[in-house]
């Protein structure tokens, strides 16, 4: 089977499209080579290496791993809510929030950007037909689904599930202290995923490098795509690191070595490095592509065009480059690092953040704004993120640090970068994107009490576990006592997380309505301007049977708004622009 | 391909200067050889891409009035679905698994993964769908 695009029959400027983006004449007559011929239904998800079907599979697993572990959380909650509860046992407990924090970190946030949107939306962003390795594609949804199904099974061996936290650090995870088939399979999981996000990362930078539609310069990427590939990079240094470290982990539990243990001269504080110099970068390989999803719909629902896109270019990579010379700051405590290094490093990564945020509200000055279900999303993402990351900074104080170390202040913290990042940003790319995936709309009014739900919930959830922490609460305990004063604001805490879960019916219902009664999208249904929106909803097999002249980083929008087109710099074969012209000709008119 | 060869080589120049940086300021192995490691990510690939940026033509889509039909033509051969990256999961799955339950699993695995690399192949070969 091979690929072609189609030579003439451009649609030029001079031809605006409907609303709907629909233009007689112009509606996906298929050629030949689209009416793919293949195996159907169950065979058809088993062998298909077509990245839109990949996509789908990835987001609908990630997802399910997403509601599980949500469940985990509801029960360590409620076991919190009550100072001597005996809900679960210690070590259940113990295995509850190992599981919650690795599926979460491993197993949703990571595939469900990376496997799942940017399976789905990279491709049709830069004009190809397919990844660039469609079978190696294929191979890395199999390796996470059978990471899953093997870190899940941990459940089902005696000796329960890993329960060393999701860090696994030396020597709690030594076969001493964590006996039992569960600490490896939990090991195995992480070779499984760590290869499955390995060959997505080469698969995304290949496919943004090499498959771009001709016009498409590297500075007219979208910022998702351009995300994308800062984050396949940053996989490419972190996760060999983690598997490294596996190996040398595993070999210790169960080969005689003596890496990780001081009995036999190794050192156990080299677990940390070679975790934390995976962990860290992890971290942003969570964070940029929502950072990349939330800038891509400010601009739709501003109907402006980013303000600042080569800054926001050069902030990702400013980001991911510091992120990789930060890994120490998690380890100040153990007083073998460099604090003034890592510290001034960690502070570094606050100024590309800065400017990321300056160009977001930028972004939305003067604009005109339409408070959709992806642009409320997104400007919760704004909320939570800056919250998260401003603690963060504060963090990265070693003086701060000592005190709060191993406290609900920290895992305060971290849940709100990650949920400001992959929940609401992640949700925000699903509603903006579920319409080009599968062609139909979700309910904007179930949309808007999904996010106000999580968005109040979240604040009651996060916010007493600050305080509870500077008043001295450990993270990973199983109970405390009652005249440590923290029972009210766990309470708080506890109610919070089960707003959150409300909030989450409210999603499932909007599925199930859009599966039961769908409503047509049509094909730009936000009136968006990267170039997925030129295709239809869903897109036809190889995405593309037309494409429009790719003249700025919006070619949908010069496609269907020719009098209010982007102009960057006048095109050298026709005469200069007037001077007076604007970098955009009326575009917030 | 030129601003590629150039983001890749920026990335292997930054973690080479914080590399040297971080070993004259710690002296500390693990953390200098991972940054240095990180260095030659960047700069095997990218030196590679910027050579060649040099010797070939400026393609279509590095062109910033190209027109749609400069990128005409067959891009790639696809398959156009293949059973053979399911095998490869599973036996890999069952390969890790028997660092866990024993040498029992070792066959199934090896066997998923040789089937699927012969199969693969000789898809590739042909050059078709399954």
């Amino acid at each position: 089977m091979t690929t072609t695009i189609e030579p003439p029959d451009l649609v030029t400027p001079e031809e605006p499209r409907g609303p709907d983006g629909h233009t007689p004449g112009l509606d996906h007559e298929h050629g030949d080579h689209d009416h793919h011929q293949g195996p159907t239904g169950l065979l058809n998800w088993l062998t298909s290496t077509d990245h839109k079907v990949i996509g789908k599979s990835y987001m609908i697993t990630s997802l399910v791993i997403f509601f599980i572990a949500g469940i985990m959380a509801l029960v360590l909650r409620t076991q919190l809510a009550d100072p001597t509860s005996s809900l679960v046992s210690f070590q259940t407990y113990n295995e509850l929030f190992t599981m919650h924090g690795s599926l979460m970190l491993y197993l949703f946030a990571g595939p469900f950007a990376f496997g799942g949107l940017a399976n789905f939306i990279v491709p049709l962003q830069v004009g190809a037909p397919d990844m660039a390795f469609p079978r190696l594609n294929a191979l890395s949804y199999w390796l996470y689904l059978s990471g899953s199904i093997v870190m899940l099974s941990g459940f089902l061996v005696a000796g329960g599930a890993a329960s060393y936290g999701w860090v696994a650090y030396a020597p709690l995870s030594n076969a001493i202290n964590s006996p039992g088939a569960g600490a490896d399979l939990w090991l195995m999981a992480l070779g499984l995923t760590g290869f499955s996000a390995i060959f997505t990362g080469v698969n995304l930078a290949a496919t943004i490098f090499y498959l771009r539609a001709p016009g498409m310069t590297m500075f007219r990427v979208p910022i998702f795509s351009w995300n994308m590939l800062v984050t396949g990079i940053l996989i490419l240094i972190a996760f060999p690191v983690l598997f490294g470290a596996v190996v040398m982990l595993f070999c210790d539990r169960h080969f005689g070595t003596h890496i990780f243990t001081v009995q036999g001269g190794g050192v156990p504080v080299l677990w940390q490095h070679l975790f934390w110099f995976f962990g860290h970068p992890e971290v942003y390989i969570l964070a940029l592509p929502f950072f990349g999803i939330v800038t891509d719909i400010i601009p739709v629902f501003s109907r402006k065009p980013l303000f600042g896109y080569k800054g926001m270019v050069f902030a990702t990579m400013s980001i991911a480059a510091l992120s990789t010379g930060v890994w120490a700051h998690h380890m100040f405590t153990t007083g073998v690092v460099l604090l003034p290094f890592f510290s001034l490093l960690s502070y570094l990564i606050a100024v590309p953040t800065g400017i990321k945020f300056f160009n977001w509200i930028g972004t939305m000055w003067g604009g005109q704004l339409s408070f959709q279900t992806p642009m409320l999303f997104s400007i919760g993402f704004l909320f939570a993120f800056l919250m998260g990351g401003v603690t963060g900074v504060l963090l990265a104080s070693p003086p701060v640090d000592f005190m709060t170390h191993d406290t609900y202040y920290v895992v305060a913290h971290f849940h709100q970068v990650l949920i400001g990042t992959t929940v609401f940003g992640g949700f925000a790319g699903f509603y903006f994107w579920y319409p080009k995936m599968f062609g139909r709309m979700l309910n904007e009014r179930l949309g808007k009490l999904h996010f106000w739900g999580l968005f109040i919930g979240f604040w009651v959830t996060f916010m007493p576990q600050y305080l509870v922490g500077l008043y001295g609460m450990p993270r990973r305990v199983a109970d405390y006592l009652p005249s440590n004063g923290w029972t009210t604001l766990n309470v708080i805490s506890t109610v919070g997380a089960f707003i959150i879960a409300v909030s989450f019916l409210f999603f499932l219902a909007n599925l199930w309505i859009s599966w039961r009664k769908p409503i047509p999208a049509g094909d730009n249904p936000w009136d968006g301007h990267a170039l997925e929106w030129f295709t239809s909803s869903p897109p036809p097999h190889h995405n593309y049977t037309h494409l429009p002249p790719i003249r700025s980083e919006r070619p949908t929008w010069d496609a269907n708004h020719p009098e209010h087109r982007t102009i960057h710099r006048p095109p050298k074969h026709r005469p200069a622009a007037p001077a007076d012209e604007a970098e955009t000709v009326g575009a917030s008119s | 391909m030129r601003v590629d060869g150039w983001f890749l080589a920026a990335i292997g120049v930054f973690f080479g200067v914080i590399g040297i940086v971080y070993w004259f300021t710690s002296y500390e192995d693990a953390g200098f050889l991972m940054l240095m490691g990180a260095m030659l990510l960047g700069i095997l690939p990218g030196s590679y891409y910027l050579w060649w940026s040099f010797k070939m033509k400026p393609q279509p889509d590095d062109d910033p009035n190209a027109e749609m039909s400069e990128g005409a033509g067959t891009i790639d051969s696809f398959p156009g679905s293949s059973i053979w990256p399911f095998v490869l999961g599973m036996g890999a799955m069952f390969t890790v698994l028997t660092f866990v339950f024993g040498l029992w699993l070792a066959p199934i695995g090896g066997a998923l993964i040789l089937s699927a690399a012969i199969g693969g192949t000789m898809e590739s070969r042909r050059g078709g769908a399954v």
